[in-house]
């Protein structure tokens, strides 16, 4: 299988000083689930950011899918189209209706007709659990499903790559499942994931690997056997010893 | 209950209080010697004009009835005539542009006429007003050093000279040397002068937006003009509607002063009213009177959509 993420060598640091990436590099295979787990402030959620350049980077390359997204030159809204996010907050637009949230993007940057872009987003509005809320507002939603409109307008666009950025932090304890059930669909059906989240349990059930990361470096790369029951380093020791 | 009670009361009171002013300006009115001439008033909002009718044709009257005049002319053929003062009689004889009568016809008044002046000069105002604050206002944001820059100046410049002083620049000078018509050089002032504000407000709008819905945006791989129009807008301009139909409301108000390079709107009818009749008081009671019709019109109007709004929020 080929590497339909390479990350090479990247730093960033921000405008006050904080180092949040230094040194990185990550390879991702077609079809794999990647978690990125660590303390906050380890800069696992910039590290995601910097993949569909919503973070740039000060140094290094990131070459998606063949394309290198560091590259000024590149043009980002259609590699951006190609990577599905889902953030923390939901980040659904309040203005238009779910249905909306699902079609917009599709007709404008896809340039679907909308019969077919509803077609697309009814299918994928069925899948995540919530067709029968097609019609209302964000606001009228829980925040699970509103999670889980969030990862149809993002799964609408029928992307390579899905980056899910800590999607049930934000979420109440009873809704963290549903999201996570449509997450482990997601990924047994074969997409490409990289996911920055804490829940232990869907890292161990459905990643390929787990990256450790710690102020701004990976420390450590495994799949979730030798992470969870025989961590090299220290400090992921220390992290899980705090988490579990 | 009790609370209802008392607001019940409260609002009352404020009745009586408003009854009490209203009582205290009439009698603090009538010792002043001043003669207040409120029947005239109407007249100069709409008034019934005469419409003399002249003969079209020679002939004899022949008959008056349902306000038309039926006239024989000489080969024999009958004219008929709407007249609905008619001052010639059965049996005359008329000719060609002889006066017939006259009808009535209800015509507006001065004060009406500067009222549709001012409602134009705003409109137009308006329109060009959110142009300018809308580019403004992105510019405003913009990261390039220029176009910010620029932005700044203008709003600067506009914010902290007195519109009035810029109302006279903008007929003398700039008028002058691009050829402005008054109404032009008017609206313009106008627009320059609400737009910058426009676009403070417009600023504040866009920046107020979480920046998650930026980011959702382009990551769905929306350009910043899909953003704009899509996303970032419609919710900018939802949440400033407020701030902006109060500078709407502003503007009506302000654009009474462009009645200082002679364009005859509401103030400057009412102005000109008040050198031949000499009521100043009536006339500027009803001058502000019509203001506040079209401002609290325009204010109805935005709380009717603010609630049309308010759905999905």
């Amino acid at each position: 299988m080929s590497n339909i993420i390479e990350i090479k060598n990247i730093y960033k640091t921000f405008p006050n000083g904080v180092e949040a990436l230094k040194d990185v590099t990550l390879d991702v295979l077609k079809g794999e689930v990647v978690v990125v787990i660590g303390a906050s402030g380890s800069g696992k959620s910039t590290l995601l950011r910097t993949l569909n350049q919503l973070e740039t980077v000060d140094k290094g390359k990131i070459i998606i899918d063949g394309i290198e997204v560091t590259n000024p030159k590149t043009k980002l809204t259609a590699i951006r189209s190609e990577i599905g996010m889902v953030f923390q907050h939901f980040n659904l637009f309040p203005h238009l209706t779910v249905l909306e949230n699902v079609t917009l993007a599709q007709i404008i940057v896809k340039k679907r007709n909308k019969q077919e872009a509803e077609e697309i987003a009814m299918e994928l509005l069925n899948k995540v659990g919530i067709a029968d809320k097609s019609g209302v507002y964000p606001t009228q939603l829980s925040g699970g499903q509103q999670q889980r409109v969030a990862i149809a307008r993002a799964l609408a666009m029928k992307p390579k790559i899905m980056l899910f950025d800590e999607a049930t932090s934000a979420l109440d304890p009873e809704m963290v499942g549903e999201v996570l059930d449509v997450m482990k669909s997601l990924a047994k059906e074969g997409m490409t994931m990289v996911v920055v989240t804490h829940e232990m349990g869907f890292a161990k059930e459905v990643s390929e690997r787990i990256v450790f990361m710690d102020h701004g470096q990976i420390v450590e790369i495994g799949t979730p056997e030798t992470v969870f029951t025989n961590a090299k380093s220290e400090r992921l020791r220390q992290f899980l010893s705090q988490i579990l | 209950m009790s609370t209802k009670k008392n607001a019940l009361l409260w609002n009352i009171a404020y009745v009586i209080v408003i009854i009490g002013i209203g009582y205290f300006i009439y009698v603090s009115s009538s010792k002043v010697n001043y003669i207040w001439r409120w029947k005239n008033v109407p007249s100069f909002i709409v008034y019934k004009a005469h419409i003399d009718i002249d003969s079209p044709v020679k002939g004899i009257v022949q008959d008056y009835k349902d306000h038309k005049l039926y006239i024989k002319t000489l080969d024999g053929k009958i004219k008929i005539i709407k007249v609905e003062h008619p001052e010639v009689k059965k049996g005359d004889v008329v000719d060609t542009t002889d006066e017939l009568g006259y009808n009535e016809k209800y015509k507006s008044g001065p004060l009406l006429m500067g009222l549709f002046m001012t409602l134009k000069i705003s409109f137009f105002a308006i329109i060009v007003a959110v142009i300018i604050g809308l580019v403004t206002g992105l510019m405003r944001i913009s990261s390039n050093p220029l176009l910010k820059n620029m932005a700044i100046t203008y709003i600067e410049l506009i914010r902290g000279t007195p519109l009035l002083v810029q109302i006279f620049i903008f007929y003398f000078f700039i008028g002058t040397v691009f050829h402005l018509d008054r109404l032009v050089a008017g609206v313009g002032a106008l627009a320059v002068f609400e737009g910058a504000y426009i676009a403070e407000i417009i600023r504040a709008g866009i920046q107020s937006i979480d920046k998650g819905q930026r980011e959702a945006a382009i990551s769905l791989g929306m350009n910043y003009y899909q953003l704009m129009k899509h996303i970032i807008m419609p919710q900018a301009i939802k949440r400033t509607l407020p701030a902006t139909a109060g500078q709407f409301i502003s503007l009506i108000k302000d654009s009474s002063l462009v009645s200082v390079i002679s364009i005859t709107d509401l103030t400057k009818a009412g102005r000109e009213i008040i050198t031949s009749t000499f009521s100043p008081f009536e006339i500027w009671f009803t001058v502000a009177f019509m203001y506040l019709v079209l401002t609290y019109t325009l204010s109805l109007f935005t709380q009717y959509l603010e609630r049309r709004m308010a759905k999905g929020e």
